[in-house]
């Protein structure tokens, strides 16, 4: 916050002059279903009221009803812009709870299909960030419909893979409940280089465009003090300067066997996020190629195929597993009593602890700042409300 | 049969409103492949064979089919003037352009004058429009639209007035025929001030505009839709008319400021079409711009124009006057 920021913001609430706008939850950048209050100074927020909720489904109600056999299916439609990683997140736990083993394949196309799915999550992310702070009729609907391009060359993948584009089923208890397909290794190394190539191309077109910078260097600077105080992780807190990524720090499904990089940014701002997240973008493609190159022989599942819906139990206890998404930390708790269903289970959606920190970060900015911060914390509702 | 001056003025007004009218549709579609060609789309493409070119067409349609809603807190003088308010200047500045030697409404012989002062109205409609909507992001918009056009008028009048000076006139025809001569545009003329002047115009005309990076007034992805958010139908399609108008006036006047107007190869009476495809060139700059660039922030417009748009307009228009007083009025 500026000197003229803190002056404004520090006026207090009681100025006849203020404006209170709604923000959401029918607004172009809502990003779904949010929903901010702001009172505004001429053009600088003073004060944010952040409403959600307007997306619950009570899916951990809903965790409670189905079985471990269903629930997969289900849990994907949490986070559904990166569908893989919350499935992975319930199967895991409820594999730590029955001690399950899973073949080292099955573990090698997880890691595969979460990396993929960070690929095609980061894509609709620059994407919507850029229609956010460029405009629908502008520059920024051109970056989002190349960052859409590549998305559904993912997709396609996923779809060959699964037979689904969006909610995909792929995790099971004990292993994946598909095997590759003849040829997918070869369509997945010219995607994921086609893509290479491209990320190129976008960050020419964005780092070399003095209006991109301006927009996004300095803006919402979340400190490190403030990123672990709040809680907020994955590339938010990367870019805030925190080394602190899931898959190097508590390895889950043979991460430890690949080498990969964690970027890490100082800078804290909207820019740094996006550096963060485009370095990401090239690190997942490092790890499908090696693990596409490594995949080892053998068994997908540890469990034979599905015969009932109340085949897999798990006794009595309480698990917590927990995988980095594409937007962080995204964890499942499960407690179980001995039947084919969760007695209780607890979703940590990333986006919603990452949500927490815009009280702290948007007074002092501009309206249109609001949504550029809004952009780079990339939260999906269906993960934030569940 | 020689009909009376008011006739002719008149029946040249009707030729051109229509003629005006038929080109923004056409622009819009226009803007609309060449935006999809940069976003490996195809664009409109099923209204009309080929390549849907009835598109214009059928959009003008619906927007005149759709209900007419007028938000029940709006004040209703205000809010149904608005888009004839802004409609008007904006179509009122194809007054002064002539489209060849004795082609066009009135070659007034201060048509730059009248070219500008029309054109900074606009900004009565927008305010109407924001103001009388009675709704919070059209009166932010309308707020915005205040303090961008006044900054961005001014260098815009600056840099407009760099070709009056080494015209000598402010008359348009003559304008156009000072620019006679194997590179003799004024683009190419006056050891790069053209091409500087050109520039800065350019960038002006974008701000004036609203257009993309500097649209901060319509900012689909802040204020929704701007001032514009409470019209539908045919009260939005008139804005969207004159906000094309006048992005295509100014096209035209930049094709004829620095471009040569009409002058081009070939007999005389191919300068209208020569004249069409400069104001088009001119056009697709502007939309080339906006689909590569976002959006910024209202205080860095205001810091562009303040701090560095309009000081290098002053200093562009006092150095063009330099060069005509060294040369002793001589061609430059």
């Amino acid at each position: 916050m500026d000197t003229e920021a803190r002056k404004v913001v520090e006026m207090g609430w009681g100025g006849n002059e203020r404006l209170v706008m709604n923000m959401g939850p029918q607004h172009p950048s809502a990003h779904g279903v949010f929903r901010a209050i702001l009172t505004l100074e001429g053009e600088t927020v003073v004060a944010v009221d952040a409403v959600i909720g307007y997306l619950h489904r009570c899916h951990e109600k809903l965790g409670e009803t189905l079985t471990y056999v269903q629930y997969p299916t289900i849990a994907s439609k949490t986070d559904y812009v990166a569908a893989m990683t919350s499935e992975l997140a319930y199967v895991l736990a409820v594999e730590h709870l029955g001690k399950f083993e899973v073949p080292k394949r099955a573990q090698y196309l997880r890691v595969i299909a979460a990396e993929l799915q960070r690929i095609a999550s980061h894509c609709l992310w620059l994407g919507t960030w850029c229609l956010d702070i460029g405009g629908a009729l502008g520059g920024g609907a051109t970056i989002f419909l190349y960052a859409i391009r590549e998305r559904e060359d993912v997709l396609d993948l996923f779809e060959a893979l699964t037979g689904a584009r969006l909610l995909y089923g792929f995790h099971q208890v004990g292993g994946t409940r598909y095997d590759v397909p003849a040829g997918w290794d070869k369509q997945v190394r010219e995607t994921i280089d086609r893509i290479e190539r491209r990320l190129d191309e976008y960050e020419a077109m964005l780092e070399d465009n003095a209006f991109f910078l301006v927009r996004t260097q300095g803006v919402g600077v979340i400190s490190p003090e403030l990123a672990q105080e709040v809680g907020i992780s994955g590339p938010l807190i990367r870019g805030s300067g925190i080394d602190f990524d899931l898959r190097r720090w508590a390895p889950y499904s043979s991460y430890e066997d690949f080498d990969f990089r964690v970027p890490v940014e100082t800078a804290g701002d909207c820019y740094a996020r996006y550096r963060v997240r485009m370095v990401e973008f090239r690190e997942s493609i490092t790890i499908v190629r090696q693990a596409l190159d490594g995949l080892p022989e053998g068994p997908i599942s540890s469990r034979p195929g599905v015969k009932s819906v109340g085949q897999v139990r798990v006794p009595k206890g309480e698990g917590y597993a927990r995988v980095e998404g594409a937007r962080g930390e995204v964890g499942c708790c499960i407690v179980a009593d001995g039947s084919p269903k969760p007695y209780r289970m607890k979703w940590r959606g990333a986006s919603f602890s990452n949500l927490a920190i815009l009280p702290h970060i948007l007074p002092g900015c501009k309206i249109a700042d609001v949504v550029a911060i809004m952009g780079s914390i990339d939260p999906v509702f269906g993960e934030v409300d569940r | 049969m020689t009909l009376p001056p008011l006739a002719q003025a008149a029946i040249a007004a009707f030729i051109v409103l229509n003629a005006v009218i038929l080109m923004v549709a056409y622009v819009t579609l226009l803007e609309r492949k060449f935006a999809a060609r940069m976003q490996s789309r195809i664009g409109p493409y099923y209204v009309g064979w080929p390549h849907g070119w009835l598109q214009p067409i059928a959009d003008a349609l619906k927007l005149m089919l759709k209900e007419d809603v007028v938000p029940a807190a709006a004040d209703r003088w205000v809010y149904n003037l608005a888009p004839i308010a802004f409609l008007v200047p904006c179509v009122l500045i194809f007054a002064t352009i002539p489209f060849a030697p004795g082609l066009g409404v009135a070659d007034l012989n201060i048509g730059i004058l009248f070219f500008l002062a029309v054109s900074a109205l606009e900004i009565v409609g927008l305010f109407m429009g924001g103001w009388g909507s009675n709704n919070k992001y059209a009166l932010i918009s309308a707020m915005r639209a205040v303090n961008q056009i006044i900054s961005y008028d001014l260098p815009f009048i600056f840099t407009a007035l760099v070709p009056v000076v080494l015209a000598g006139s402010m008359q348009l025809s003559e304008i156009v025929s000072a620019q006679t001569g194997l590179f003799g545009w004024f683009v190419f003329r006056a050891w790069g001030l053209g091409v500087l002047a050109l520039l800065a115009y350019l960038v002006a005309t974008i701000a004036a505009e609203n257009r993309v990076p500097f649209d901060i007034l319509e900012a689909e992805s802040e204020l929704v839709a701007g001032f514009r958010v409470e019209y539908s139908g045919m009260k939005f399609a008139l804005i969207q008319l004159g906000e094309y108008a006048h992005i295509l006036g100014t096209s035209f006047l930049g094709a004829l400021l620095f471009l040569g107007g009409w002058l081009g190869p070939g007999p005389a009476w191919l300068g209208p079409i020569w004249f069409l495809l400069k104001a088009i060139f001119v056009f697709l700059l502007i939309t080339w711009v906006r689909w590569s660039f976002v959006r910024i922030r209202v205080d860095q417009i205001l810091a562009i124009s303040w701090k560095l748009l309009l000081p290098l307009s002053i200093v562009l228009l006092m150095a063009a006057a330099f060069a005509v007083a060294w040369s002793g009025g001589a061609r430059v």
